[in-house]
């Protein structure tokens, strides 16, 4: 066939799973980021997912340093970053090594051949030439010396050859922009202003985009290489960005700092993967009150938060499993001295150090009772990026209202994932001001609210309320210091009664899709919203009977959620964890939950809830 | 607004006394200790409501209780954690932390490190008992080798930690000593650490009559104080001794200390050294004076003034544009990026 006639015609697709992968130090979150917004902005709905190693800079080559950034985009709603890879770039063989177990077949790889070099050839394990043994007939291969057209497009620019090889990811970018008829100008604006103290490196990055872009215009060398449309997704009028995870956090934290009518929010933290980004974040929004303290350790941190929250400022610490675990002692000082304190837990793969930078869900026992004694707490999840910012806020009402710590589970999936999000009228949010007590008049630092059994917060600087508070029981009516023990008991009772009793001010549980009631509800919490979602939807398209439950409160759980439970024959709890919330709803409410298990520091595949589903359906 | 406080009448020590009972053992050097914070507090006319004492945990954690102002009973070791987000949520509450030598060198040396280097403006209290009292006696970060507890019955093996060198060598720019009984001399290092902005550490002195009773005599004894404590005083001459005839200088010839006899048969008064608060390698120097060859030093050791940390984070906060007027949240969601899907 002569491609060189061939008019160029773009096919049409609904929707695209695209896998970028590379070296850890070829920029592949960035390519992947600037692919995003550029999708955003074309009107797609998407989902990434970031997947990248703990280590920064590991040994160029070895599969053990790939960096990966998955996006899947439509023109229908797009819930999770997509099961099959469609198009795989892969900027050297230990990027087509890891990668390609998970794209489809007769799917598309684009390489670069100039990183095909004996030498990374065998540092990532292949004992031949994979674009040459005929091992990748079962797909569509694009192989390009992207090295040598990046270095030659930015010849004029005078750069080092290190510098120029850098740029390599930017032609990718040029060539993927085309292949799906993106614009280039967000991209190019965004590179000048990363660029402005470098001119050349702005103009050589600018100028291997539009090779790549141009590439694909006037490349006639593959009929592999084909434009193709995804049309823009249905989507409610208004404005709209795409957001991270821990974006939707920071804002929902500072949005939560508002509706409470705090002027200060005190962000403490300590380094910790993958929670830092949150740190990093806030700690650029100081014009909106946030003041940021890296603390010298996990411990430092969350006493700083619990410091600020007793002076009268929303006091916030962040972490990841390992820095969660040393803040235990803490949250019992802020439980015990009912003070208000928002705690979110990035959640990693563990037990210890486990790994690092990978998405797990088995953090939900220890933030629900991971403490020493009898210790409730409220805890609270994210179900998406854009989710966060709704939580994030939820998180500053329960702690205000109730006058208790409250931990957020996210996970690092969630921290780096983004998807658009129809921007919120800020004079719409929820108003939940506090009233800081003032009135000395038969003051005790325990007095409660009759309803929320809160207790009054009476912050330094008040006069007339001095007090002192601490880490040992107090009497009831006095607030002082007692070893009583009908008294103990009292305080253990009202603790527990007062977070059971947050259920009362909570919307009760609903049914994110299907009925309520039937042959199977699938329930889940957190991250894997998307997937279940998703597999739910197929399940039902084929006449399954199943209902899909998501929940965001986990301590308490909502108050008619056994009642709804109950209206099920069989309950389906998919967890990335060895199977925790199907062990608390069975404790709590009697019920046969089943769990199914993904510990693989992955998300979950939507096709490996499908199935469990059909099983569970199967066995009636 | 005006707000009428009780700090409009003079208010004397009694009225920083809470009405909790007292619950050292009888003879603690804690109470004091608590006489002379309460009779500093009330010569600087501190602000009851103004005021925050925070305490880890330990028998001198128990302090937060026995006073009328604000106060914080935390965790083990971190109170100057807890001081640092006071301070961040409200420069302007004046905050106290009162710690011990297990609390604030063993649980909490960390914290006590992180917070004196960065200079967080706190008055930081040690009570340096050389043991651990609330668990029962075992020997502590600040014991001397061969103590014997009941956790080491052959005497301790380990190497004590001095508190005013653990000070110095983590920055702390404000570095004084004590007694607990020389009530006039602890209330004047109070008064002296409250006036300094920034991190101050005051380490006291103070016997536990029930564990280690005694532990201090060999200076703080009637018989032997005289020859075995040098209290400095800025621009002054380093002399001690019971009328004063011994001074310290420079040995000759090397970077140390040694005591001389002054006046008559000894060197001349101008050999010996006059106290520079504000020079660190002396500072550094008499931290380490150690009976029996040399006196111990007390009072202002160190002090050189720097900014403190809580007026740099107020400061940065400005920088970047924080007026006190919350920026506007609508703006930042919208700043770039965004798309509009029409009707």
């Amino acid at each position: 066939m002569n491609t060189a006639s061939t008019p160029r015609t773009r096919q049409a697709r609904e929707s695209v799973v695209i896998r970028f992968a590379g070296d850890s130090g070829d920029g592949m979150q960035v390519t992947g980021s600037r692919f995003t917004v550029e999708t955003a902005l074309a009107g797609n709905d998407l989902t990434t997912f970031p997947d990248f190693p703990a280590e920064i800079r590991a040994p160029a080559g070895t599969t053990y340093g790939v960096s990966a950034f998955q996006i899947q985009f439509g023109a229908r709603d797009v819930m999770t970053p997509g099961d099959a890879v469609d198009v795989l770039v892969a900027m050297n063989p230990a990027a087509l090594k890891v990668d390609l177990t998970d794209l489809r077949r007769g799917g598309t790889i684009l390489v670069d051949t100039g990183a095909f070099t004996e030498r990374n050839l065998t540092k990532a394990g292949f004992p031949a030439n994979p674009l040459e043994d005929g091992s990748l007939a079962a797909y569509q291969l694009l192989t390009f010396d992207i090295t040598r057209l990046t270095t030659e497009a930015v010849k004029p620019f005078g750069l080092s050859s290190r510098e120029a090889h850098r740029c390599r990811n930017m032609w990718a970018l040029g060539l993927m922009l085309w292949m799906y008829g993106r614009d280039r100008q967000a991209t190019i604006d965004w590179l000048r202003r990363k660029f402005a103290d470098r001119p050349e490196l702005a103009q050589a990055n600018v100028a291997a985009v539009n090779a790549g872009h141009a590439f694909g215009e006037t490349a006639e060398m593959s009929e592999h290489l084909v434009g193709y449309t995804v049309p823009s997704a249905p989507a409610e009028p208004g404005r709209y960005r795409t957001v991270s995870g821990t974006e939707a956090l920071a804002w929902g934290l500072i949005a939560g700092m508002r509706a409470a009518g705090l002027e200060k929010m005190i962000f403490a933290g300590y380094p910790i993967t993958p929670a830092s980004l949150l740190l990093h974040t806030l700690a650029n929004l100081k014009p909106y009150g946030v003041v940021t303290f890296q603390a010298e350790d996990e411990i430092a941190a969350i006493g700083a938060a619990i410091g600020a929250a007793y002076s009268g400022a929303l006091g916030v610490t962040s972490s990841s499993g390992p820095g969660m675990a040393l803040k235990t002692e803490m949250l019992g000082l802020a439980i015990a001295t009912e003070l208000p304190l928002v705690v979110i837990n990035s959640q990693r793969a563990g037990p210890s150090t486990g790994m690092p930078t990978k998405a797990e869900q088995s953090d939900l026992f220890q933030a629900v009772h991971g403490r020493n004694a009898d210790a409730p707490l409220a805890v609270i999840a994210a179900a998406t990026a854009v989710d966060c910012f709704a939580v994030a806020i939820e998180a500053v009402r329960i702690a205000t209202t109730y006058m208790t710590p409250v931990i957020v589970l996210s996970d690092a999936y969630l921290a780096h994932a983004a998807e658009p999000w129809r921007l919120p009228e800020v004079t719409a949010l929820p108003r939940f001001p506090v009233r800081f007590r003032t009135d000395p008049a038969g003051f005790h630092p325990f007095l409660r609210d009759p309803v929320t059994l809160a207790r009054a917060w009476a912050v330094p600087g008040t006069p007339g309320l001095e007090h002192r508070i601490g880490g040992l029981e107090k009497d009831y009516d006095t607030g002082h210091i007692s070893y009583d023990p009908d008294n103990h008991a009292r305080m253990t009772r009202t603790r527990a009664a007062k977070i059971a009793g947050i259920a009362n001010g909570i919307p009760p549980q609903r049914v994110a899709l299907g009925d309520d009631h039937g042959a199977v509800a699938v329930v889940g919490w957190g991250s894997t919203y998307g997937a279940i979602h998703r597999a739910v939807s197929e399940a039902r398209d084929d006449g399954g009977d199943v209902s899909h439950i998501h929940l965001r409160y986990l301590n308490p759980f909502p108050r008619n959620l056994g009642e709804l439970l109950s209206r099920f024959a069989r309950i389906l709890v998919p967890e990335m964890n060895h199977g925790q919330l199907v062990q608390l709803l069975r404790a709590e409410y009697l019920v046969p939950a089943e769990g199914l298990s993904k510990v693989e520091g992955k998300p979950f595949k939507v096709s490996e809830i499908v199935q469990a589903i059909e099983s569970t359906l199967r066995r009636g | 607004m005006t707000v009428t406080t009780i700090t409009d009448a003079e208010l004397t020590p009694k009225d920083y006394a809470s009405d909790q009972e007292v619950r050292w053992c009888p003879g603690c050097g804690d109470y004091a200790i608590l006489k002379a914070v309460q009779k500093a507090l009330a010569e600087l006319g501190a602000p009851r409501e103004r005021t925050v004492f925070v305490s880890g945990i330990g028998c001198a954690a128990r302090f937060p209780y026995y006073l009328s102002t604000y106060g914080f009973h935390t965790i083990h070791g971190r109170a100057p954690a807890i001081a640092t987000g006071i301070k961040l949520a409200n420069p302007a509450l004046d905050v106290w932390v009162v710690t011990g030598d297990g609390d604030g060198l063993s649980i909490g040396g960390n914290h006590m490190l992180h917070v004196l280097r960065r200079n967080v403006d706190l008055q930081i209290i040690l009570f340096n008992n050389e043991i651990y009292g609330l668990t029962k006696g075992q020997y502590s970060p600040t014991s001397r080798r061969g103590t014997h507890s009941p956790s080491t019955p052959q005497g301790s093996i380990e190497a004590p930690v001095s508190p005013c060198a653990f000070a110095l060598g983590a920055g702390a720019r404000f570095v004084a000593r004590a007694v607990d009984t020389q009530q006039p001399a602890v209330v004047a290092l109070l008064k002296r650490a409250h006036a300094h902005r920034g991190a101050s550490f005051v380490e006291v002195f103070q016997n536990c009559v029930v564990f280690n009773d005694g532990v201090f005599d060999h200076f703080t004894s009637k018989d032997v104080a005289g020859d075995a404590q040098l209290h400095v005083e800025h621009g002054k001459p380093l002399l001690f001794g019971p009328n004063r005839e011994r001074g310290l200088r420079l040995k000759p010839g090397t970077v140390a200390l040694e005591v001389v006899p002054v006046g008559p048969g000894g060197v001349p008064p101008g050999d010996i050294l006059v106290h520079d608060e504000t020079n660190r390698a002396l500072a550094q120097l008499l931290v380490a004076l150690e009976p029996p060859a040399f006196p111990v030093a007390l009072g202002v050791l160190y002090c050189n003034p720097a900014t403190s940390y809580e007026a740099d984070v107020s400061a940065q906060a400005r920088a970047a544009g924080f007026s006190g007027e919350p920026a506007d949240l609508g703006a930042l969601l919208r700043r770039e990026g965004t798309w509009t899907v029409a009707e």
